[in-house]
C-alpha cells in the first residue's frame, strides 16, 4: 500500500479529570472518504482538533505524506492542506459571505476577485451562495455551504467535516454527498465525523470507531450492518423503544392561525401555523434547525405571548398567559438549549427541580421555599430517570449533557403533564440514554398525554411519533400520520433542496 | 437680549474646537467597542491624559511632547484594564469603573502643583491663501494640528475597519470570538492592541482640553466628557462618521448655549445647560433607528477553552 496521506500514530490528549483521546491510532488514504464514528463524548472532536492544529497531544504523532507534522496553530494547519467545516458553525452573523471566507483564508484576494471566485466555485459545486449576503439571514443549509466553500477555496488535500447533515433537509444531504463525492473524484481525502450509521454506510470508504477515546475497532462500512456499527460504538446491545397501540381522546391543544415575530434579530418568525394534538398522541416536528422551532417552543411555553385565541388548551385560550399561568393548567415544556435556558447551569439540581415543579408539586407557600419537599422531588427524578451524579445538591453544570438533559425531561414527565412539549429532547445524549427518555415520552402518550416532540434527527421522530409535520421559515406543513410516510415526502414537508443543485461537471 | 452679539464664524470655529475632545475619545473607545470589549474608563483615561499632557508640556515647554506623553499616559492606564479584564478575566463593567475612579483621584494627585498655571500655546495652522479666504479660512483652516488630526483618526478607522483585513480581524474578534479563536486567530492580543488604542485617544482627548480648549489645569476638568463619548458611541451605532457628526453636534449645542446664556436669552440657564444632552441623545437615537446592531461578543469574557 502507498503512504497514507495522514497517520496518526498512539494520540493521546488528557484533560484533568478525564482522557478524550488514549493511543488512538489510523490512517486516512489518499482520495478517501473515512469515517470517525463514536458517541457524544467518545473523544471525536478533540481528535480532529488535534489534526487541525487547535489542541496539542499530550503524545503521540501525526505524519502527513510521511512527514512529521505537528501543526502549532490551525494557520499551519491551513497551509499544509487540512480544512475544516465545523460542527457549530464558526461563522460571524454580522458579516456577509465574502468576509467571512476571507476571515477563513490565508492570503484572501481583493474582495471583487474573492466575490466572483467564491460564484465560481459554488457554482461548480452546485451550492449557490450571493457573497454579499449578511451571514446572519442565511438558512442552516446556507450557512453550511459558506463554511465548505471556504474550505473549497484552499484546495484543502484533507477536508474535515464535523457532523455535516445533522442541519441539513434529506435532498441537501443527497447533494453533499454529491458534492463530496466530486470531491474524492479529484482526489481530496475526506474525515467525515456523524453517528449517523446510514450516511456513514453509503458514503465512506472506511470507518474508525472510537469509545471512551479509544479506537475499538475499524471496519468497511457498505460491508456492516448499521446494528453492529451501532453496538461497536455502544459496546452493548441497544434496546429499541417499544410503543403499543394508542387510542387517542379529544383534542388537547388546538393552535389556530398562530402568527409571531421572532423576539431576536436573525430569528426566524412564525407564520399562520395550525396544529391540533389529541390526548395520547406524539407530534413530531421536523426541521431543519432555525426554521422556527425555538419560536414555536417558545411560543408553546408562554414566553412568547400571542393572541389569547391562537392557542386553546382544552378549549380554554391560553395565548395571552405567561409560562407560570400555563404550568399550572398542565401544559409544560422542556426546551433545547439544556444551560442557560431548560436549567440554570451554576444552580444546584434541587434550586432547578424548583424552577419549574414549585407550581405544579406544591413546592412553595406564601412566598417560602419548602426545601425538604423540593429535594424529595429532586431525588425523585434522579432516581426514575437514573441520571448519574452524587446527588441532588451538585450544580447543574457539573452533569455531563446527557445526564442533565435526563434531569430536565424527567423534571417535566413527573409533573404529570395534559401537554407536554419538547425540542430537541435527545440532543447530544449517548443512544443508551436517548432509548430511554424515548420510552419515558411514549409511556406518558400512552397515559394520555398529548406529547410535542420538535426535533431535528428524523430518525427519533419516525420512532416515536404517531404524526409529523416540519417547520420551514416559520411555517408548518400540514400533519400527516407518520406510518407509510416516504423520506421523499419528508423532505418536500421541510422544503426541498432549498434552491440547491446537484454538482456540475 | 442680543442675538447679534453672537458671531456664526466664530460659533461654528468654536464648535470644531469644543467637539474634539469628546470626538478623539469616542473613536478610540468605538474601536475598542468593535473589538468586543467594553472600556468604562475612557473617563478616567481622559483625565490622566490631560494631566500627564498638561504636565509634560509645562515641563518642557512643547504643547507636541505634551500630547505624545497624554497618549502614553491614557495607554498606561488603560493597560490596567487589559490586565484587569483579558488576563484575570475580571468584568468588564466594574473594571471600567474602577478605571474612572482610579484616574480622577490618581490625576488629582499628580496635578497639585500644576494648578494656576498656563501650559505653552500649540498656535494654529496657518495655510497661505486658503486660511484667509472670508468665513470657510476662519472656519475651516484656522485651527490647531489636534483637531485635525481628530477628523483624520475619524476617516482612518473608518477605512481600516472597512477595507482592510485588519479592521475586518478585530470586527471578527467582536462578533464572535470563538469563532475567531477557531480560526486561529489571537483574540487576546487583537483586543490588547484595540484597548491600549482607545487609552492612548481617550488620553490625547484628555489633553485637548487641557492644553487647547481650557487651557489651564483643574481637578475633574474631563467633567464627564468621557461619558458622553461612551454614549456617543452606542446612539452613533459603531459607526465612525455618526461619531463624528454627533461631537459636532454635542459641541455645536455647547457652544450654542453658552451664546445664548452670554447673550441673555430669557430660557433658565438650567435649561440651556441640559440641552447639548438631550438634542444629541435624541437625534442619534433617531439616527440608529436602523438594523445595525452592537458587536455580538461586546463585553463578554473569553477564555480559550481548549
Amino acid at each position: 500500500m502507498t503512504t497514507p496521506l495522514l497517520s496518526l500514530q498512539g494520540l493521546t490528549k488528557a484533560y484533568p479529570g478525564v482522557v478524550a483521546n488514549d493511543q488512538v491510532s489510523f490512517d486516512i488514504g489518499e482520495g478517501e472518504v473515512h469515517a470517525l464514528l463514536g458517541e457524544n463524548g467518545a473523544g471525536k472532536s478533540t481528535l480532529v482538533k488535534m489534526i487541525y492544529g487547535l489542541v496539542k497531544p499530550d503524545s503521540g504523532t501525526m505524519l502527513l505524506r510521511g512527514q512529521t507534522y505537528a501543526p502549532p496553530e490551525p494557520r499551519s494547519a491551513r497551509a499544509d492542506g487540512i480544512a475544516m467545516v465545523f460542527q457549530h458553525f464558526s461563522l460571524f452573523d454580522a458579516l456577509n459571505v465574502a468576509e467571512n471566507i476571507a476571515l477563513g483564508m490565508e492570503n484572501p484576494p481583493a474582495m471583487g476577485d474573492l466575490a466572483s471566485r467564491i460564484r465560481e466555485v459554488s457554482e461548480t459545486y452546485g451550492l449557490p451562495l450571493d457573497p454579499y449576503r449578511t451571514v446572519g439571514d442565511l438558512s442552516a443549509g446556507e450557512r453550511q455551504r459558506v463554511e465548505i466553500i471556504r474550505c473549497l477555496l484552499q484546495d484543502p488535500k484533507l477536508l474535515i467535516m464535523d457532523e455535516p447533515t445533522s442541519v441539513l433537509t434529506p435532498q441537501e444531504v443527497e447533494i453533499l454527498f454529491e458534492t463530496l463525492n466530486k470531491l474524492r473524484s479529484e482526489g481530496t481525502s475526506i474525515l467525515y465525523i456523524s453517528h449517523k450509521l446510514e450516511e456513514i454506510r453509503t458514503l465512506c470508504d472506511h470507518a474508525t470507531i472510537l469509545r471512551l477515546g479509544k479506537n475499538v475497532g475499524e471496519c468497511v462500512p457498505s460491508e456492516t450492518s448499521a446494528r453492529d456499527m451501532a453496538e461497536m460504538m455502544v459496546g452493548s446491545t441497544l434496546q429499541t423503544p417499544e410503543r403499543s397501540g394508542r387510542e387517542f381522546g379529544e383534542v388537547a391543544l388546538d393552535v389556530t392561525g398562530l402568527s409571531v415575530p421572532s423576539p431576536s434579530e436573525f430569528g426566524t418568525a412564525l407564520r399562520n401555523v395550525h396544529m391540533t394534538v389529541r390526548k395520547g398522541e406524539v407530534l413530531g416536528i421536523g426541521g431543519v434547525a432555525g426554521n422556527g422551532q425555538d419560536e414555536l417552543l417558545g411560543v408553546l411555553s408562554g414566553e412568547i405571548l400571542t393572541t389569547a385565541d391562537a392557542i386553546k388548551f382544552n378549549g380554554q385560550s391560553i395565548g395571552k398567559l405567561g409560562p407560570t399561568a400555563r404550568r399550572k393548567l398542565g401544559v409544560l415544556t422542556a426546551p433545547e438549549e439544556r444551560l442557560g435556558h431548560a436549567a440554570a447551569p451554576d444552580m444546584t439540581l434541587t434550586e432547578n427541580a424548583f424552577l419549574t415543579g414549585s407550581v405544579r408539586e406544591g413546592l412553595e407557600s406564601n412566598g417560602f421555599l419548602k426545601w425538604s419537599e423540593t429535594k424529595v422531588f429532586a431525588e425523585k427524578i434522579i432516581k426514575a430517570f437514573d441520571v448519574r451524579t452524587p446527588g441532588p445538591e451538585n450544580a447543574a453544570r457539573s452533569l455531563s449533557g446527557g445526564n442533565l438533559q435526563k434531569f430536565v425531561i424527567g423534571r417535566e414527565v413527573l409533573q404529570n403533564p395534559d401537554v407536554l412539549v419538547v425540542n430537541q429532547p435527545t440532543w447530544g445524549v449517548d443512544a443508551a440514554a436517548a432509548a430511554s427518555i424515548r420510552q419515558a415520552i411514549l409511556d406518558l402518550a400512552a397515559n394520555g398525554t398529548a406529547v410535542i416532540c420538535i426535533s431535528q434527527d428524523l430518525d427519533e421522530l419516525m420512532e416515536i411519533s404517531d404524526s409529523f409535520a416540519a417547520l420551514n421559515e416559520g411555517r408548518l406543513s400540514a400533519p400527516r400520520l407518520t406510518t407509510g410516510l416516504t423520506v421523499d415526502e419528508i423532505g418536500l414537508m421541510m422544503g426541498g433542496a432549498h434552491g440547491m443543485e446537484v454538482a456540475h461537471v | 437680549m442680543d442675538l447679534s452679539e453672537i458671531n456664526p464664524v466664530l460659533l461654528v470655529a468654536s464648535l470644531m474646537v469644543a467637539a474634539t475632545p469628546l470626538l478623539l475619545a469616542a473613536i478610540g473607545e468605538l474601536v475598542v467597542e468593535k473589538a468586543g470589549v467594553l472600556n468604562l474608563g475612557v473617563e478616567g483615561m481622559m483625565i490622566v491624559g490631560a494631566i500627564s499632557g498638561f504636565a509634560i508640556s509645562v515641563e518642557t515647554g512643547s504643547p507636541w511632547l505634551g500630547f505624545i506623553a497624554a497618549a502614553i499616559g491614557g495607554a498606561v492606564l488603560s493597560l490596567l484594564f487589559v490586565l484587569l479584564t483579558q488576563f484575570a478575566l475580571a468584568n468588564q463593567v466594574a473594571s471600567g469603573l474602577a478605571l474612572t475612579l482610579f484616574g480622577l483621584g490618581f490625576s488629582a494627585l499628580m496635578g497639585q502643583s500644576y494648578v494656576g498655571v498656563k501650559p505653552p500655546s500649540m498656535g494654529e495652522i496657518h495655510i497661505p491663501i486658503i486660511s484667509d479666504i472670508p468665513v470657510i479660512g476662519p472656519v475651516l483652516f484656522q485651527h490647531d494640528p489636534i483637531l485635525y488630526l481628530g477628523i483624520a483618526l475619524t476617516a482612518a478607522v473608518w477605512a481600516v475597519l472597512k477595507y482592510t483585513r485588519v479592521g475586518l480581524i478585530l470586527r471578527a474578534v467582536g462578533e464572535n470570538h470563538d469563532a475567531a479563536h477557531a480560526l486561529g486567530y489571537k483574540v487576546i492580543k487583537i483586543r490588547i492592541m484595540a484597548i491600549l488604542f482607545g487609552g492612548a485617544c481617550a488620553g490625547l482627548g484628555g489633553a485637548y482640553i487641557s492644553l487647547i480648549r481650557v487651557p489651564q489645569w483643574t481637578e475633574g476638568m474631563t467633567a464627564g466628557v468621557g461619558w458622553i463619548a461612551l454614549a456617543l458611541v452606542v446612539f452613533a451605532s459603531w459607526k465612525p462618521w455618526r461619531a463624528l457628526l454627533g461631537a459636532y453636534l454635542f459641541g455645536g449645542i455647547t457652544v450654542l448655549q453658552l451664546n445664548l446664556q452670554a447673550a441673555g436669552v430669557a430660557i433658565p440657564v438650567e435649561y440651556l445647560a441640559m440641552s447639548p444632552y438631550i438634542i444629541t441623545i435624541l437625534v442619534l437615537v433617531i439616527l440608529s433607528a436602523d438594523k445595525s446592531s452592537a458587536p455580538a461578543s461586546l463585553g463578554r469574557i473569553f477564555h480559550a477553552s481548549h
